[in-house]
């Protein structure tokens, strides 16, 4: 009774599309329950996060931040590490992203600024990854509730921080200064005017350059298949000669800097401020996208659009039903990844049975 | 000046107020995970017995309807995270943060949705738990020192309180010198033996988070209808993750977990208390530093730099009987 008995395309595509139908199916529920008709919600979601140009442009441009979240969450996860600290890495990714901008954003055009603005937040992603990754590496504490505190931490550091050193004074709003027009991301829209008010910018296809490079670098390269090893049987992959804590300490670099990255389209491509809190979620939407997509670069392309439409469909749907607030998304969030992650093979049996069956 | 102006005399008494909300939970997760079950869906639990004590205490307008509602909700979670630890033998990890997360967006939902107050529930009033006046406060409250102790440390505190430090004996009891206790025990050290010896690991793991989820519900009831009196979103604020590292911090083990709750709660009390202080030398100490301080411990404790600890053998492992 395992998946390892199914094809490919079952436990790839049927089986994620069942638990993802039963995680919205709960949702349709609690929609009901709460007294709304979850048919023309859905409609109403799908109509104002996919349908509708302007709203499809702000389902990208979230997904754009949540692709590199989830290459973050996923990569780690290839080496067998659960990087729960997504969150703080690109809160701190922020950090970085802003610094250098406050410095440099006078002095430097724009196709400077970008390379520069994604460096200091890879930097800074990657240095808050790489001290759980070494004390996992070199002293054995559990990736998974460092990361956590590491979330906790950077919320109380970014709050001095910010408070301390980056509001302008005179200014009440816990926000650093706006940054120069330089330093914005040049948006779609300059070259699409179909798609309307929206904030997509390239960033979108960084995003996709890095699940290309993400997709290449893990299925095809010496690297990749060392640090796919590691996942799979450290014990084993340290017999053929893999140096174990160096690829966890490499690995959580990289993870940290994709999730430092995420921070460039929040802020380059929309806010052109560093603010309090301004991650959101994104950083544990991350965990939900690696599970859904299977740390597949297609799986997390696809799912980070999905959480895209279900956050900006979800903006709408709240405005005209009141009953349903956004909060209700993060609510069908925790239930995607529980359906997806957690019981993940729920209807495995099922499906063996049914597909044993056709061949019998 | 008396001895409870001292700021040292409000900071222990708040200590023993902050701890009882981590103390339950730790001990939750202590039965979870030492019989081989990771616990990282407490602060879940805690944020939907805290809501779901609070509604049904507001709308009966009695905390002990409140108290059991909340630990009927506490144990359904619970029950869910066996099922998918046991029966699914899916991930453990993913099914805690699926259920904090999940918990976090539904209470305040359903909070909205019957109160209309922006997710937070009205203030319970008389549907709080009572303080418990210890015999002769009267008599000794002016007596310098022994009245503080008796009035303030000792007495004026809800009943939840005194259960959640009598809990901490009675867990090391039931670990240690029982027979439930030896058996848990060993399906989180080695499955395979106990289930070899006749313990059915299954029934075993499901009990445990059974009584998880029994003993994280007062966590919840406590933070909702002893301390604030009121249910507001996302109002346990870490509190699970930070009673989980007091468990790692105590090696898994009662009394050293016990000491990381108060540990925790003193730093809570501390921050409180420190808040736009000025103190000599220092000057004043922002809040959010004092707020990084447990954390970062935990970080260095973790590290091995102030003691190894060692989790039970088996924790996350599904367990798969042996043919």
């Amino acid at each position: 009774m395992t998946t390892n008995d199914m094809p490919r395309w079952a436990t790839g595509i049927v089986l994620p599309l069942l638990n993802l139908l039963s995680a919205l199916l709960v949702a349709a529920l609690a929609i009901h329950l709460l007294g709304e008709d979850p048919v023309d919600a859905m409609r109403i979601l799908v109509n104002s996060a996919i349908v509708n140009p302007e709203g499809l442009s702000y389902t990208l441009f979230y997904a754009s931040t949540f692709i590199f979240t989830g290459l973050a969450v996923s990569l780690a996860m290839q080496a067998g590490l659960f990087n729960i600290g997504a969150e703080g890495q690109m809160y701190f990714g922020g950090l970085g992203l802003t610094l250098a901008m406050l410095a440099f954003d006078a002095a430097l055009p724009w196709y400077l600024l970008i390379p520069v603005g994604m460096i200091g937040a890879a930097l800074f992603g990657a240095l808050w990854a790489f001290i759980p990754g070494y004390l996992q590496a070199k002293r054995g504490s559990h990736i998974v509730v460092t990361t956590i505190m590491f979330n906790f931490i950077a919320a109380s550091l970014m709050n001095f921080v910010i408070v301390k050193y980056l509001i302008p004074p005179g200014e009440q709003n816990t926000a650093s200064r706006v940054f120069s027009d330089a330093a914005t991301l040049p948006p779609l829209n300059a070259w699409f005017p179909a798609l309307g008010d929206t904030p997509l910018n390239i960033s979108f296809f960084v995003s996709i350059l890095a699940l290309v490079i993400y997709g290449v670098a893990v299925s095809r390269s010496a690297w990749g298949y060392k640090l796919r090893a590691t996942g799979l049987n450290k014990h084993a992959a340290h017999y053929a000669g893999v140096k174990i804590s160096a690829m966890i300490i490499v690995t959580m670099l990289i993870s940290g800097a994709l999730a430092g990255l995420g921070a460039v389209n929040s802020i380059m491509g929309s806010t052109h401020y560093l603010s309090l809190n301004f991650v959101g979620g994104a950083g544990f939407v991350g965990i939900a996208i690696a599970l859904m997509g299977r740390q597949h670069p297609v799986g997390i392309f696809l799912s980070s659009v999905l959480f895209g439409a279900l956050i900006q469909g979800g903006f709408d749907l709240s405005l005209e039903k009141p009953n349903i607030p956004t909060e209700t998304f993060i609510f069908i969030q925790g239930l995607i990844i529980l359906f997806c992650g957690a019981m993940e093979n729920l209807y495995a049996p099922v499906l063996i049975k049914l597909i044993k069956g056709k061949k019998g | 000046m008396t001895f409870e102006d001292l700021h040292l005399g409000s900071i222990v008494v708040s200590t023993v107020r902050n701890a009882p909300v981590l103390i339950f939970a730790a001990m939750a997760g202590l039965f979870a995970e030492r019989s081989g079950v990771i616990d990282i869906g407490l602060e879940g639990k805690i944020l939907a017995s805290a809501f779901v004590s609070a509604a049904v205490a507001f709308a009966t307008q009695n905390p002990w309807y409140g108290i059991l509602a909340g630990m009927a909700v506490s144990i359904a979670l619970a029950t869910l995270q066996g099922y998918v630890a046991v029966t699914q033998k899916g991930n453990q990890l993913v099914a805690g943060i699926a259920i904090n997360i999940a918990m976090s967006g539904l209470t305040f939902v359903v909070a909205q949705y019957f109160f209309q107050q922006g997710g937070r529930t009205p203030d319970l009033g008389a549907a709080r738990l009572p303080y418990v006046t210890l015999p002769g406060s009267d008599a000794v409250a002016e007596v310098p020192v022994l009245g503080w102790i008796w009035t303030q440390l000792l007495g004026g505190h809800s009943i939840l309180v005194y259960a959640a430090f009598l809990l901490v004996p009675l867990v090391h009891w039931l670990l240690y010198h029982t027979r439930f206790g030896l058996r848990l025990r060993a399906c989180g050290e080695n499955p395979h033996a106990a289930d070899a010896a006749g313990v059915s690991v299954e029934r075993t793991r499901y009990t445990s988070m059974l009584i998880a989820g029994t003993l994280c519900s007062f966590s919840g009831a406590y933070l909702a209808i002893v301390q604030s009196g009121f249910f507001l979103r996302d109002m346990s604020a870490g509190m699970g993750y930070l009673a989980l590292t007091a468990m790692v911090f105590g090696n898994w083990r009662p009394f050293y977990t016990f000491l990381g709750c108060l540990m925790f709660g003193f730093f809570t009390a501390v921050q409180i208390q420190l808040e736009g202080v000025d103190l000599p030398v220092v000057g004043r100490i922002p809040g959010a530093l004092i707020q990084m301080v447990p954390y970062v411990v935990t970080v260095i404790a973790l590290a091995g730099l102030m003691a190894k600890s060692v989790a039970p053998k088996a924790i996350g492992v599904p367990f798969v009987k042996s043919r």
